[in-house]
């Protein structure tokens, strides 16, 4: 297999495209989708300060290394969940990344700790409130992830989600018929009302297999065994099943997702009237003062909950 | 060859020579879910692979929530 654009030996081949590259002409496709993402969804430009959401994964430290590279401002936080034997390992990730890469860029790293903040782990506290643990863990990370971002006054919060993890999404989404998240699902959401800060997912045109080899090729040391809590999730299912459609029809995880970007921007409201409809539902919670539609925010009473069934 | 895979971690013996595409399809793994990496690099599904190779077939897709949360981003802040 050859490199479409310069005709040295490929390192992948990239079906949905039609083209293989080497790994020169790979990189440089890889940091031009992302380029075309914050361009056309208007994410952020050079002057604003990004916060980066890391994990230790792929998707995550890849984000960071496209965007430091591409010359933005960003810094990261990570959040230590307390997953005995698995959020060690993939603190140590994303603590070596930050000493070479980060600080070749100039760019910090912020920990928040679930454990010391809270008093328990992530897996203490799904037991006590009786949820999946990756519903309880997505709560924790959207909080914590939304505060730090407002109180270190970032511009814009940036997650590593792909093109995978949104299809992924929508088709789940579109299964259960939960219309009321579809507009909730576009690259790029507006800091609508105080307290909410903007969130954007610049690798939403890169397909999974696709950062994880910009990972490999650029020895990005991440974690690569799954995380013990996700064994089982819905979202890896219908990861499994796009991917079988994806090897059997190149193109199908972009047509879905992109075609309903298309579709949801054609019928959209404009986002000055999404965020006037925030602005209408949405007041500081009681506690925390983070935005929210209910009187205590959902991470308030989730912690609530978690306190009052704590044995004494 | 040797051929190193996850979830969970173990090593095979697989006969070769044999293209990285047939190794995937014998192995029942699908090829948009992961990459077949040859000492430090990337090996494309054309590649054929000698019977002293030592090949890690290493899967690409992660996360329950921790990526993407449940189905709703930000019911959060509902």
């Amino acid at each position: 297999m050859r490199c479409k654009k310069c005709h040295e030996k490929a390192v992948i081949g990239l079906p949905r495209h039609n083209a293989a590259f080497c790994k020169p002409c790979f990189n440089e496709f890889v940091h031009d989708q992302v380029a075309r993402a914050i361009k056309s969804e208007r994410m952020f430009d050079p002057k604003d300060r990004i916060l980066v959401a890391v994990s230790g994964g792929k998707d995550s430290l890849a984000l960071w290394d496209i965007l430091l590279k591409l010359g933005y401002r960003a810094d990261a936080l990570y959040v230590d969940l307390g997953i005995a034997g698995y959020s060690e390992k993939s603190c140590e990730k994303v603590e070596r990344f930050a000493d070479t890469v980060g600080k070749a860029h100039n760019a910090s790293l912020l920990i928040h700790t679930v454990q010391e903040e809270e008093g328990a782990g992530i897996r203490e506290l799904a037991d006590l409130l009786h949820r999946p643990t990756c519903s309880a863990c997505g709560t924790i990370k959207r909080y914590q992830f939304n505060r730090a971002a407002v109180e270190h006054d970032y511009d814009v919060m940036a997650t590593g989600h792909n093109l995978d993890d949104e299809a992924a999404r929508l088709l789940g989404n579109v299964l259960h018929w939960q219309d009321e998240y579809l507009d909730k699902q576009s690259p790029s959401l507006p800091a609508s009302v105080e307290g909410f800060a903007k969130k954007v997912k610049p690798l939403y045109r890169l397909a999974e297999r696709e950062i994880a080899a910009y990972a490999v090729l650029n020895r990005i040391d991440y974690i690569v065994e799954e995380c013990p809590m996700a064994k089982g999730s819905k979202m890896l299912l219908y990861k499994e099943v796009l991917n079988r459609l994806e090897t059997e029809s190149p193109g199908t995880k972009q047509a879905f997702y992109w075609g309903f970007l298309e579709k949801q921007a054609k019928t959209q409201p404009a986002p000055a009237s999404m965020a006037e409809k925030d602005q209408a539902t949405l007041h500081p919670c009681a506690t925390c003062g983070q935005p929210t539609t209910a009187e205590i925010c959902s991470y308030c009473k989730m912690m609530a909950r978690a306190k009052a069934s704590t044995p004494h | 060859m040797k051929v190193q895979l996850s979830h969970p971690e173990r090593q095979v013996d697989v006969k070769g020579p044999k293209r990285v595409r047939e190794l995937l399809r014998d192995l029942n793994l699908i090829p948009e879910a992961h990459l077949v990496i040859r000492g430090d690099d990337l090996v494309t599904e054309d590649e054929m692979l000698k019977d002293d190779d030592v090949v890690e077939v290493r899967p690409v897709i992660s996360g329950g929530s921790g990526s993407s949360g449940s189905f709703g981003l930000f019911r959060l802040f509902g």
